[in-house]
């Protein structure tokens, strides 16, 4: 773990025990920010899902591949940075799965959730992995930096 | 908390009350198990009772999808009972709300088969 005052950084393994973990520690941090209860849900699901996708669909489970995991509070957002280390992601053949023909797939909407959940989703696919940027504004009494106050 | 399930039979219609997480990994493969432990033993008007899951993400969600349409194919009928808000607010922007007969009351879902 690496740790500056408003930056913290994970380095962790594709495995199911990274996504609970990815999860858990969205929600720790959004409420330690101060989001309300509502938005504390849809960040860790916004996590979880993005964790889902750089553990399964972009490190395949591989053992040697890591997921790095990064919550950075600026004056008016938290941002979220989930990178994998796969061979990257077609954005072009992401299906819509509100399209009545995919309404009954079983996969295809955390990405969907993702942008339904938070303020700004940013997908960076490369041929060395898939940054993500989950991006959620402050609203409550911590926008315009609760530290500047102190 | 992970999920855990139990099923009872109410005249005929086999309801699941399913407890905890509906999420990729354990949840999602004790929902999968249990459909089709039911359908194996020709169970096929089912109600899941999801009153006491507190969370479900798009592997539950598609847990739920795939429990339903295995039903559909085999003759059977799978409905939700119980919504929670955050399963229902799930189901409201996937538009999965209007595929699946969501009832919030046992003996209504019962009644409701054929």
């Amino acid at each position: 773990m690496a740790m500056t005052e408003q930056r913290v950084s994970y380095t962790l393994d594709s495995s199911l025990e990274t996504i609970d973990n990815a999860e858990e520690k969205a929600t720790r941090i959004a409420t330690e920010l101060g989001f309300p209860e509502d938005e504390i849900m849809q960040i860790s699901m916004a996590v979880r899902e993005g964790a889902v996708n750089a553990v399964l669909h972009g490190n395949a489970y591989a053992p040697d591949k890591k997921v790095t995991l990064a919550f950075e509070h600026t004056a008016n957002d938290l941002v979220i940075t989930i990178r994998d280390q796969g061979k990257g992601m077609d954005l072009s053949r992401i299906p819509n799965p509100l399209a009545p023909e995919n309404l009954l797939k079983t996969s295809g909407r955390g990405i969907f959730l993702m942008r339904s959940f938070m303020d700004v989703v940013e997908i960076r696919p490369s041929e060395t992995g898939t940054e993500l940027k989950l991006i959620k504004h402050v609203h409550g009494p911590t926008a315009g930096g609760k530290e500047a106050s102190q | 908390m992970t999920m855990k399930v139990g099923s009872r039979q109410v005249d005929g219609v086999t309801i699941v009350d399913c407890s905890g997480r509906i999420t990729l990994g354990e949840g999602s493969v004790i929902l999968r198990d249990t459909v089709r432990d039911l359908l194996s033993k020709g169970n096929k008007k089912i109600v899941l009772n999801l009153g006491e899951v507190n969370y479900i993400d798009s592997s539950g969600i598609g847990e739920l999808v795939s429990a339903f349409t295995t039903t559909k194919n085999q003759g059977g009928e799978l409905k939700l009972l119980n919504l929670t808000k955050k399963v229902n607010d799930l189901l409201q922007i996937t538009k999965l709300y209007t595929v699946f007969d969501v009832k919030d009351d046992e003996t209504a879902a019962v009644k409701s088969f054929k």
